[in-house]
């Protein structure tokens, strides 16, 4: 399977977005919750609570929209500042009833336009950025389908970073990357290749530690598996002193 | 020397870095007679711009200056100390032309990298400082860039010091690829602990401040300055405009827009900048040292 055919699976309309994944982990135990409390809900943000084994843990995941119509209503799943501050708020919340935060992350990248840049898009990614180096409660974030570059990444400052297997995670949209470097938007097959985005570049380059294999239908991805892998790891990172999670943390990006 | 290498060598020497956006086209220190505003659009008299600071007497936009005019005038005399001179980047995932890209920008800025780092006095008052360079790559970050950034913080979180950093970068180098994005989440998390530790951290955002340096360490500062008219924006205009297909408004994105909408703390012109970073450090009890004898005066 080429680059490219990571990013076209990533894209696929038909791959389960973050609403999947939380019913078919939780069910009926996830209570959402809204608003980042200083200006709007953003809906291409799903945050809230629920259990896993017994356990209560903060969820917290961009949310592209099943079809059209909630597609729309989830702007495709690229959140403006209030999403990225709702996120902080719901981390900041899981910190103080120490519970870990699982993140999903699907985005094709932070919204651009004139209210997200008025509203400050570069301000909240780099307060997610700093804050979530130091959230004191374990936090691991899964990438579902596509990582566009910051808005990705300000859902991505955890203690592991798991991706499925045809997910991607790029600093740049590979037609982007086209565009600037040969002028020519549709050459997309070899940047995809240039940028090293798939789950097995990322995971040899150290970015990721997990690689969840996704069977060939991707409807059917083994979720009662999945659950029982994200509890072990809650376990694992909960273990973990507050200063041995955070210097590992912190080290953790620190490498790069 | 392949052929490849031996037909860029002829190449003019100043071909720069071109990342699509017009907007990182604007002029540096001109050598013109004449020079047309970037902003205003009027023609200046290059004389007219000032010996030190370069500025559009009709606007007030202020022209971009390399990193070492930088800190000559920002700096006390000969007080600069520079950390990690010699670290420059690779080719680390092999990305086509990039080391091409590297070899210009060396050649072109006279620099290693897109960043220059160290500790100077300012106004008496001891600081480490970062200051970004446009000349190399347009200031983009690569894991050099976040490297020195990060030892720098670490440097300051160790000795107790504050510091300064003066931001100008069209963002993320892609030409790293997903190695650059983690230096935006690496230099937050060396911000964070330095400000954990109660230190001052003072953002100079200069034009253009852009993409993942905007949304990491750029807008991190406990004060955050800017010059007047710099472009400071997460998502560039160009492509801002391809996405929502109409134009902007006129000073959208500018320092002033920043300031209106609060998300930066003053708007300071070239010519006062040294002043009022000197008063701040003061006010948050820098260590002054005496200029001539080199001896501690004292905490204020």
């Amino acid at each position: 399977m080429s680059a490219y055919d990571s990013v076209t699976a990533a894209r696929a309309n038909d791959r389960p977005t973050t609403v999947d994944y939380i019913t078919r982990i939780f069910g009926d135990s996830f209570i959402e919750l809204h608003g980042d409390r200083r200006f709007a809900d953003d809906k291409a943000v799903i945050g809230g609570i629920a259990e896993i084994d017994g356990k209560t843990v903060t969820v917290i995941g961009l949310e592209k929209g099943r079809n059209l119509n909630e597609r729309m209503d989830r702007n495709f799943g690229s959140a403006h500042p209030e999403g990225y501050r709702k996120a902080l708020r719901l981390m900041k919340q899981a910190e103080k009833f120490h519970r870990p935060v699982l993140c999903f992350v699907d985005t094709s990248g932070a919204y651009c336009g004139i209210g997200a840049e008025e509203r400050g898009q570069g301000q909240a990614i780099a307060e997610n950025l700093m804050e979530m180096m130091t959230l004191k409660t374990p936090i691991l974030s899964v990438f579902i389908g596509e990582g566009g570059s910051g808005g990705a990444l300000a859902l991505a400052v955890a203690d592991e970073v798991w991706m499925l297997e045809n997910a991607i995670y790029s600093v740049i949209s590979p037609e982007g990357c086209a565009s600037i470097l040969w002028k020519d938007p549709s050459k997309t097959a070899e940047a995809s290749e240039c940028l090293k985005l798939t789950s097995q570049d990322l995971f040899k380059l150290g970015v990721i530690e997990r690689i969840i294999r996704e069977p060939k239908n991707v409807d059917s991805v083994v979720f009662d598996s999945f659950k029982s892998l994200i509890a072990q790891t809650f376990d694992k990172l909960g273990a973990f002193d507050t200063e041995t999670l955070l210097s590992k943390r912190y080290n953790r990006f620190r490498k790069f | 020397m392949n052929t490849a290498d031996f037909f860029n060598f002829l190449k003019p020497k100043n071909e720069l870095e071109n990342q699509g956006e017009s907007i990182e086209n604007r002029p540096y220190i001109p050598d013109e007679l004449w020079v047309k505003c970037p902003v205003c659009k009027n023609p200046v008299l290059s004389a007219d711009l000032g010996e030190n600071y370069k500025v559009c007497p009709k606007c007030g936009y202020h022209f971009r200056i390399g990193a070492r005019q930088r800190i000559e005038i920002t700096v006390d005399e000969g007080s600069f100390v520079e950390f990690d001179a010699e670290l420059t980047s690779t080719n680390i995932i092999d990305f086509p032309d990039y080391t091409r890209k590297l070899k210009n920008a060396k050649l072109n800025s006279g620099e290693n990298e897109s960043v220059i780092t160290g500790t100077a006095k300012i106004g008496g008052y001891e600081t480490v400082l970062a200051v970004m360079n446009s000349q190399f790559m347009m200031g983009s970050m690569g894991t050099v860039t976040g490297e020195k950034i990060t030892r720098a913080f670490e440097y300051a979180t160790e000795h107790q010091m504050p510091i300064v950093v003066f931001t100008v970068s069209g963002g993320a180098r892609m030409q790293e690829g997903i190695l650059s994005l983690m230096q935006m989440a690496k230099t937050s998390g060396a911000v964070k602990l330095h400000s954990d530790a109660g230190l001052l951290y003072i953002t100079v955002l200069t034009d253009p401040t852009t993409g993942g340096v905007t949304a990491s360490f750029a807008m991190e500062g406990d004060i955050i300055l800017a010059e007047p008219k710099a472009l400071i924006a997460f998502a560039g205009p160009r492509v801002i405009e391809q996405t929502i297909r109409q134009k902007l408004p006129k000073d959208f994105q500018s320092a002033e827009f920043l300031l209106e909408k609060g998300f930066i703390d003053a708007v300071v012109p070239r010519s006062e900048m040294k002043d009022t970073l000197s008063k701040l450090l003061k006010l948050h009890g820098a260590k002054k040292v005496k200029a001539e004898e080199g001896e501690t005066d004292e905490r204020i």
